[in-house]
Formats: C-alpha cells, structure tokens, sequence
C-alpha cells in the first residue's frame, strides 16, 4: 500500500459526477450505464429526468441491486465491448471513472458511439501537475485516493492525460462536444492550464463526420 | 429439462406450501374444440394442475410456473404428510421463497401431450374409445400455451403478474410473452432460449431413435404391453447426460467404481463405474413414470420451436411482448448456452424492452435451475415484487 506521504490524486464525489452528468442529459431520452454500480445514477435519471435507462454491470451482487431498484440491467464485462447491445439503440452511454480501466479504451468508446448517439465519460487526469511531480522527483508512479494500489495490482491500467484524451479523439473521428475540468471537487467550464491543474475531466462526446464506419467500429470492438 | 434432481436437494421443504393436491379441469369442451397450429382439432382437453397461495381480490398476482420437459403440475409442496418427495421446484417456491407464495398465487399445469394427467398421446380419444398413440395432433410449444392461457382464463385470471419457467418451460414463457401480450407483465426465462440448438435436436434424434428401435415399440400402440423400455431408457440416459456437466460428473462421480476398488475385467459388468450405474437407474426410473408417445411427442416439439417462425426476424417477433423480461443462463450449460441467452437478450434489446440478464455460476450444467435456487430467488423474487408493484 501507498506510503501516507505519497501524493494519491483525489476521488470525486458521486454527487459531483452525478449532477455533471445529469446536467447533459435531455429529459426522456435513453440512457445505457456502463459500469452502473448498484444503478444509483439510473434510478436519478430514470425518477428526475423520466429517462428509460439500463445498465451493464459484470457484478452479479450489483445487478441485484439494480432489479431490486425495478430497473434492468445486464451483465457484460466491458472488456469485451458491447456486443449484446444493437447499434443506435441509446441516446447516451455513460462511462464514469473506468476507461482507464478497462484493456481496450479506445474500443470501448468507438462501442459506445455505436450503440448511443452521445457518450458522457469522466476520467482522472493524470496530466495533472503533482502526478508529473511525484514521478519526476521520485519515481514514483500516480495512485488514487479510493485505489492505493500498487502498479503490480491497481485496476487502472492507463494513464491518460487530457491532452492524451483529445489526441485520441482526433484519431478516432469522435468529436469533444464539451469538456469540463475537475478541479479540488468542482466542476468549470474553462480552466487555465487545464491539464496540468485539473484532478480530472468531463467530456461530451458525439460522432464526428470522420467517425470511423458502424462495421469497422464493431470489427474494432471484438475481443482480440 | 430434468426433474430427477438431488434427492437430498429436494428433501429440504421448510417454508413448503404444505401438503397440497393435483386438480383437474376439462377445457375446450364442444363446440370449442382446440384447434392446434397444425391445423388439426381436438376437445375436450382435460389439463391437470396445482395452485399454491391465494388468488387477491382483482386477479392481480397470479404466476405460472412452466415446468420442462419431463416435469409435471406437481411443482411444490408434498402431496401427502407422509410424501417422502416435495414437488420439483419445492425450494423456489413458497411462503418466503423465490416465488413467494404468501404473496403471490401460483399455478402450475402438466403439459398439453404429456403424461402425467393433462391429455396426451397416452389419452382416451372421446371420439374412438381407444388411445390416440400416435394419431395424437402434432403438437407445438404454442399449443402448449394456447392450453395454459385457458386454464388461466378459466381460473379468472385475465392477466399473469408472471411466468416463469426453465429449458421447455423458458420456450413456453417466451411464446406466451409473444403469444399473448397483454396477459403477461413478467416473463422469466431460464436456461433457455428461443429455438433449439441443432445440438440439441442431435440429441433428441438419439433418443427418438431409441424408442422408434425398440421391437416393443409396436409403432406407438403398446399400451397393453410392456412398451418400448429399452428405448426410452436409454432415451432418458442420453438426455440425462446433457443435463450434467463435465464439473458435475467429475465432482459426483469421477472415475470411482460402484461395488469395488480395482476393475472386474469382465465384460460381463455393465454398470462397472458410478456413473453408468447412476444413468443406469435414471433410465430405469424414467420407465416408471414416463410414456415414450409422449416423450417423442414433446422433443419433436422442442426441435420445431423457433419463437421468430411466422415472423419477419425474432426481434419482429418479440416487438409484440409487452412484458419486462429476466433472462438467466448457467455458465456450465452446454444444452442451453449462455450464447443463446445472449442472442434473445439482444433481441430484446433491439425492440427496447425491459431486459435484465445474467449468467450465474454454477457447476451443474443445464439443471442448475432445478438446483442452485439462492441466487436465482435473490433475482426473481425482487423482479416479481417490483413489477407487482409498478
């Protein structure tokens, strides 16, 4: 475990996530949750904003939950893409703190532009200036407040910074239609010197003319 | 598929619905025979069936239990003090169970072309006085099911809170969902899918050959004789065979012997290891209660049934259910694949509905639905309170 004098980037609120994504979401549109927990956030969706959600989740106990909530889901490993879930068939893909978790992120977002119109991730940046400082004066690789993981066992196995972020959606045909910065538990809209200052980020994004066709998206996105 | 489950499973009835007995009610009564989707027509039909809790005011939580292959009506409870037997799903179903039957009322009916009360090919046909035997109508999961919403209609209900059902019984929840739209606001669907894998028509032909080969089987006219035995038993013991799987075989039985330590080098031995010994007495035990018309009957059923047949695709097909959908698989079920789970789930998907799906860990293949019933009652029990509730 991490040494208490090691910097560990900060985790955000379920509410602060939440209410970012909430906020860009129009009422009665629907929502597909990747990684939705015990569907929380889909029960928010689902009761305030009259969304018909549904969730993918890789933990039975979770999908419990969410029945129990008289919601669906179903169960996916992400790793995996999306397989079960049609093309189109969302509004929205949410994705919230996991695709530095997952093997394939850039499969996983081209999945969820094709199976939802619109994609909501929030993801840490670890652009961030005390992450650059803490490997350069000691060598030391960026852990998390709620994963103290070492690099031998942590879940998150990439390290992407904002500018890495929007690099890869250049390449991909996906286009950033909003970005916010995550700064000491606040979300703004513009932030100087966003990615060495942000803890991390919030990205609307949708497909861009240059987006990659449906069926190469799908080839993409198979288990290799 | 299979009924035959542990017996120390099956022992364990705390919360049972208590001591409970079959019924039976004549239905399709002239001028209204039944008209089969082959075309043929037959009435009256006697349906035998069991019911469990207690039917509220406005019909409103009513569940049909749809059993598999070679079950029957008798689904819970004992039938009498001394029963050594609970029903077949006795651990899923009752006050405080998976299927809550302090809540909910329940209703459980052998199978249009079955044997064990509801008419099948084994019954008197009213208009020759002899057995039907194999000039019983051909008979389709929809038959089954147009049958099951006339005993519902029949006991007042004009719509299920549920239906719920494993193997066949998944096949028959899906035709109902599709079948009948506005009678079902939950279907549950387990180890299942919507057609038979071509393996699994491979197996069937095994067994119907079986039968078909047996010098008893006088061409399904055997009543009055001992019957095609033989054929059926060994039937049951294919068929048994992939209700298992290869953990469950290796965990029960292993490589170990049934009356010795070292072999007999005989060929004289047939039931030489456990397993044999144990499809063995499946197969003989089977006999005893099953008749072959009906098994030929109900597997060639299973083969034809594809929920998608007279519709455009299966999504066009399951665009007309009304019902929210529980879909669960087993990952050690070869018969009924988590594949096949996963097509219908995105099926669903396509045509929007209310989906949830899992697949749960299990080693004991496609039975684990009779067995492994902890983590199906955490699911299905939410799943019904909450629709109950909506």
């Amino acid at each position: 475990m991490a040494t208490p004098s090691r910097y560990q980037m900060p985790d955000l609120s379920v509410q602060l996530t939440d209410e970012l994504i909430m906020q860009h979401i129009d009422r009665n549109s629907r929502v597909i949750d990747l990684g939705c927990g015990d569907g929380r956030l889909m029960q928010r969706l689902n009761s305030e904003l009259g969304c018909t959600v549904m969730g993918v989740e890789v933990e039975h106990g979770n999908i419990v939950s969410v029945i129990e909530r008289g919601l669906p889901a179903i169960e996916a490993d992400l790793n995996e893409g999306l397989v079960d879930v049609p093309s189109d068939s969302f509004d929205y893909a949410v994705l919230s703190q996991t695709l530095q978790q997952v093997r394939h992120p850039k499969k996983l977002l081209l999945e969820m532009l094709r199976v939802a119109r619109r994609a909501l991730i929030v993801v840490p940046n670890f652009g961030h200036w005390r992450v650059r400082l803490e490997v350069l004066r000691r060598g030391r690789t960026p852990v998390t407040q709620a994963l103290p993981y070492e690099w031998y066992e942590t879940p998150n196995v990439h390290f992407m910074s904002m500018r890495d972020f929007r690099d890869l959606m250049d390449g991909i045909g996906l286009r950033i239609v909003k970005e916010s910065s995550i700064i000491r538990g606040r979300a703004v809209d513009r932030l100087l010197g966003a990615n060495l200052r942000a803890d991390s980020a919030f990205y609307l994004l949708e497909r861009d003319p240059g987006w990659i066709s449906q069926q190469s998206a799908e080839t993409a996105a198979r288990p290799s | 598929m299979d009924v035959e489950i542990e017996e120390d499973v099956t022992a364990q009835s705390e919360n049972s619905v208590g001591v409970v007995s079959t019924q039976s009610v004549k239905l399709f009564q002239p001028p209204n025979p039944l008209r089969f989707a082959s075309g043929q027509e037959l009435g009256p039909i006697t349906v035998t069936y069991e019911t469990y809790g207690t039917l509220n005011a406005d019909a409103s939580n009513a569940v049909f239990v749809c059993h598999a292959l070679t079950g029957d009506a008798h689904a819970a409870g004992l039938h009498s003090s001394d029963d050594r037997k609970a029903g077949w799903w006795d651990g899923f179903i009752g006050p405080g169970k998976g299927i809550d039957t302090s809540k909910y009322f329940v209703i459980c009916a052998n199978v249009l072309g079955g044997c064990q009360g509801t008419t099948g090919p084994g019954s008197i046909n009213a208009a020759t006085g002899k057995r039907h035997c194999l000039n019983f109508p051909f008979l389709t999961i929809r038959d089954v099911v147009a049958v099951h919403a006339e005993l519902v209609r029949h006991l007042g209900i004009r719509q299920l809170l549920g239906v719920i059902g494993g193997s066949l019984g998944g096949m028959q929840v899906l035709e109902w969902a599709v079948q009948f739209p506005d009678q079902v606001k939950a279907a549950i669907v387990l180890a299942s899918a919507a057609k038979l894998s071509a393996q699994g028509i491979a197996f069937n032909a095994v067994g119907r050959r079986a039968i078909y080969a047996d010098p008893g089987f006088l061409n399904g006219e055997y009543y009055d004789t001992e019957g095609p035995r033989y054929g059926l038993a060994l039937a049951r013991m294919v068929a048994h065979i992939t209700y298992l799987s290869e953990d469950s075989i290796e965990l029960k039985f292993g490589r170990r012997l049934q009356d010795s330590d070292r072999f007999a080098f005989s060929m004289q031995k047939e039931t030489e290891f456990q397993i044999e010994s144990y499809l063995h007495y499946q197969g003989k035990r089977f006999v005893q209660r099953f008749d072959a018309n009906s098994y030929l009957y109900l597997t060639r059923m299973m083969d034809y049934y594809d929920l998608s047949e007279g519709y455009t695709s299966l999504a066009d097909a399951l665009s007309r259910a009304q019902a929210r959908f529980l879909v669960a698989s087993y990952d050690t079920d070869w018969l009924f694949p988590t594949s096949q789970s996963r097509e219908l789930v995105s099926e669903l998907l396509k045509v929007r509905k209310h989906v949830s799906f899992v697949e749960l860990p299990c080693p004991y293949g496609h039975d684990s639905f009779l067995i492994d019933l902890e983590p199906l009652s955490r699911m299905v029990g939410p799943f019904l309170d909450r629709t109950y509730e909506a």
